[in-house]
């Protein structure tokens, strides 16, 4: 009867998910990763045409999240190689091990079975930048100089807050006294400056942007900040599976000076060109390569975001509808399952999405899979809960009645308790279901893909429409999700649950 | 024990009793119902009447003592079986807000796999004796009136045709129009069914209307067994007649003050 009416719900959300699978992706032979910083994913298109020309399978796992992510990656072999910095290198993947020359890296690295090449040319090390009149007008030019001016508004981008040669040591090394100091995205850090919402930031010191907003650059005084030459890391296992590509990447020893470094950075994201075009035409200029440059249409992108994105979604709202419900409906039957199921979901609900994200990667490394495991374990409170009261909320009364008729308690659940309760437990699922739409936009920080994809781009290239791009049908979808819902609630819960009482 | 079961009896209850949190609710109790009557279990709330009638529908486990119906001790073992040959009513009639009237009466039926056309012809029987408006079958419990859903959990409790009915206070929750009109016609139902019925009420006016044995408690404890008559003109303990005046005693004084 009406409690068998929640299986083809599922299948319909089943249906969903598997329509919107594309092909599983056929494991390249080399996979390049990139982090979410124009640089790096110019970069990264670089190692990719050097390994097509050689005539090699390659994807492009591109704009993840952030070092720890890559890094974890490239140890877990989901990705084989992406370019790092070796500031970056001693100062935070290898801060427990001393290493600070370049050989010491090379070293420390091998340890984990991991080769890296030598520079690539240019130094991309942090440096403090603010605007020029302020500059002048205070006198400043060096860091140091900052102690003196406790008005100055310090706004530096997360990273460079929470990792070890960051601000915590930029604050030691020039005893700053500033109290007011706030974390921003990158991007957002230039605005700031511009707008005079904040006055000094950190910087790259390739950043296009210092000459597009005309920046002063406070000079390192006290000598602080370790050299970032950029390197190419790769996992060992890869001069056997594939030598030609290893010899292709280490080409790019010391052939990216700082200067074409900063060009190739400007025309991604001052004059909008596609990072795999500038990749491409350094390429042509250095080394002779000619590459097959394919340009993506948005119509083609929405629909693969979409695809990606309800694939997400779809399979971890299935999975936690599989494994709430029973557990909802085993919470109300022990009051010690109860307190302990629930407390264990709250639990899950109170951990920041991008951290709970981050979690699953040594588990299940990057990409889809641990989104969908950091969905699902999202999507479980309010399926759980909603399951609980809604058994929970049904009068003694009628579950009485049910019992003293002759019917098993299986024969309860199905024929009278469940159906009761369906409203309940498909708002819950509702519920869920437009939290996952949202949340699912941070997978593209470990590679899933969906509208984060376009999103995190966006933000990157500080490109507004591009934002749009995945923001607008994040949110079309998540109205949707909800009036597929209280369409399934009107078809699905009984009349006589939703009439109100005649007078 | 089956086959010492005198066929006059439906439930005896032996040396019974029910403690919540330590309180208790159903002092150790003896009680035979015999067959074929209508008795009523009368005290005021909180003298463990409905204790009782939980007991002997097996919602509740006695702490002591057995129940035993028609000679077969009650375990949670042969409950669900025991339960089709009772019908329970309880006060708001514990109705099935997701079924319409007809799929309330049927549940059970339907469970056990009738037959359509069986449980169609039963559900006209019911119908009929019951007086319930045969439109009202295809209408959810929220859109029937008080009356009405007293009359669908009525049918419901009498579908698989048990050999008793037991009422939880079926007319408690009714305004005393359509109360009185109701209690008529139930006594009508009653004596055409000519099953044991065991009622809960708080009315002594009603216990007299319907019972052919009055059971008074207190606190738990059986205070006297007997007809209205016998309560108000043979009372056993200076309660009995209390109880009694409790609730004529206003009526009667309203009436002076009406002269």
């Amino acid at each position: 009867m009406r409690a068998t009416a929640l299986v083809p719900l599922l299948l319909v959300i089943l249906c969903f998910a598997a329509t919107s699978i594309d092909s599983p992706a056929d494991r390249r032979q080399v996979v390049v990763g990139s982090k979410a910083f124009t640089e790096s994913v110019i970069l990264g298109e670089v190692l990719v045409y050097l390994a097509r020309d050689v005539n090699v399978e390659v994807e492009h796992r591109r704009q993840l999240g952030g070092t720890q992510i890559l890094w974890k990656a490239l140890l877990r072999g989901d990705i084989d190689a992406y370019v790092e910095y070796t500031g970056t290198l001693s100062q935070e993947i290898l801060r427990d091990q001393d290493a600070h020359t370049e050989d010491e890296m090379r070293a420390a690295v091998r340890d984990h079975s991991i080769a890296m090449s030598r520079p690539l040319g240019f130094n991309n090390t942090y440096a403090l930048g603010m605007r020029k009149d302020t500059a002048a007008q205070l006198g400043l030019e060096k860091i140091s100089d900052l102690r003196q001016h406790l008005e100055l508004k310090l706004g530096f981008t997360n990273e460079f807050m929470d990792r070890g040669d960051g601000w915590p040591r930029l604050r030691d090394h020039y005893a700053l006294p500033h109290q007011d100091v706030r974390g921003l995205e990158h991007n957002l850090a230039y605005r700031g400056i511009e707008s005079g919402a904040i006055d000094v930031t950190d910087l790259y010191s390739t950043d296009a942007e210092i000459r597009y907003y005309d920046l002063a650059v406070l000079e390192d005084d006290l000598r602080l900040f370790p050299p970032y030459h950029a390197v190419v890391l790769y996992r060992e296992d890869l001069r056997q599976r594939a030598p030609k590509v290893v010899r292709a990447f280490l080409k790019l020893e010391g052939r990216i000076p700082e200067d074409e470094m900063i060009g190739m950075n400007a025309r991604a994201k001052l004059a909008r060109i596609p990072e795999n075009r500038v990749a491409a035409d350094f390429l042509a200029t250095t080394f002779d390569i000619i590459s097959e440059v394919t340009a993506t249409t948005w119509v083609r992108r929405l629909l693969r975001n979409t695809a990606d994105h309800l694939f997400l979604v779809g399979v971890a709202l299935l999975a936690a509808v599989l494994i709430s419900v029973p557990l909802g409906i085993v919470s109300t039957r022990s009051e010690t399952v109860g307190q302990a199921a629930l407390g264990i979901v709250g639990i899950l609900q109170t951990i920041p999405a991008l951290a709970l994200l981050i979690f699953m990667i040594p588990l299940v490394g990057i990409d889809t899979p641990a989104a969908i495991l950091a969905l699902f374990l999202y999507s479980l409170l309010p399926i759980v809960r909603s399951t609980y009261t809604g058994l929970r909320d049904i009068s003694r009364d009628v579950t009485e009645s049910a019992a003293a008729l002759g019917l098993s308690p299986a024969a309860r659940l199905r024929l009278v308790e469940m159906p009761i309760a369906l409203r309940s437990i498909l708002s819950g699922v509702k519920i869920a279901s437009v939290q996952l739409i949202g949340f699912a936009t941070l997978g593209a920080f470990i590679g899933a893909g969906g509208y984060g994809q376009p999103i995190l781009t966006g933000i990157r290239l500080d490109d507004f429409a591009l934002i749009l791009e995945g923001a607008v049908p994040a949110a079309v979808l998540a109205l949707l999700a909800q009036g597929l819902f209280e369409l399934a609630e009107r078809r699905l819960v009984s009349k006589g649950l939703r009439l109100k009482p005649e007078a | 024990m089956a086959e010492h079961h005198d066929p006059m009896t439906v439930f005896e209850l032996d040396a019974v009793s029910k403690f919540y949190d330590g309180i208790p609710a159903v002092r150790p109790i003896d009680l035979t119902i015999p067959a074929g009557i209508t008795i009523v279990l009368i005290g005021p709330s909180g003298c463990g009447k409905s204790t009782l009638l939980r007991l002997m529908v097996g919602l509740v486990q006695p702490d002591s003592g057995e129940v035993r119906f028609e000679g077969t001790r009650i375990t949670p073992h042969n409950i669900l079986h025991l339960r089709r040959k009772m019908g329970y009513v309880i006060q708001e009639g514990g109705l099935f807000p997701h079924l319409t009237g007809r799929e309330n009466v049927a549940l059970m039926a339907e469970h056990l796999r009738w037959k359509k056309e069986r449980i169609d012809e039963r559900i006209d029987e019911l119908t009929q004796l019951t007086q319930f408006p045969t439109e009202g079958l295809h209408r959810y419990p929220v859109q029937l009136s008080g009356g009405q859903r007293q009359r669908l959990s009525l049918m419901r409790a009498l579908m698989l045709d048990p050999d008793v009915l037991l009422m939880d206070e079926p007319l408690g929750s009714l305004d005393a129009m359509i109360r009185a009109n109701l209690q008529n016609e139930l006594r009508d139902i009653f004596q055409k069914l000519s099953k044991t019925v065991v009622m809960v009420t708080h009315d002594i006016g009603e216990a007299g209307f319907f019972g052919d044995l009055i059971v008074l408690l207190r606190d738990g404890a059986i205070v006297q067994q007997s007809s209205l008559h016998d309560l108000v003109h043979a009372a056993a303990d200076p309660f009995v007649t209390q109880f009694i005046n409790a609730q004529r005693l206003p009526f009667e004084s309203l009436e002076s003050v009406a002269k």
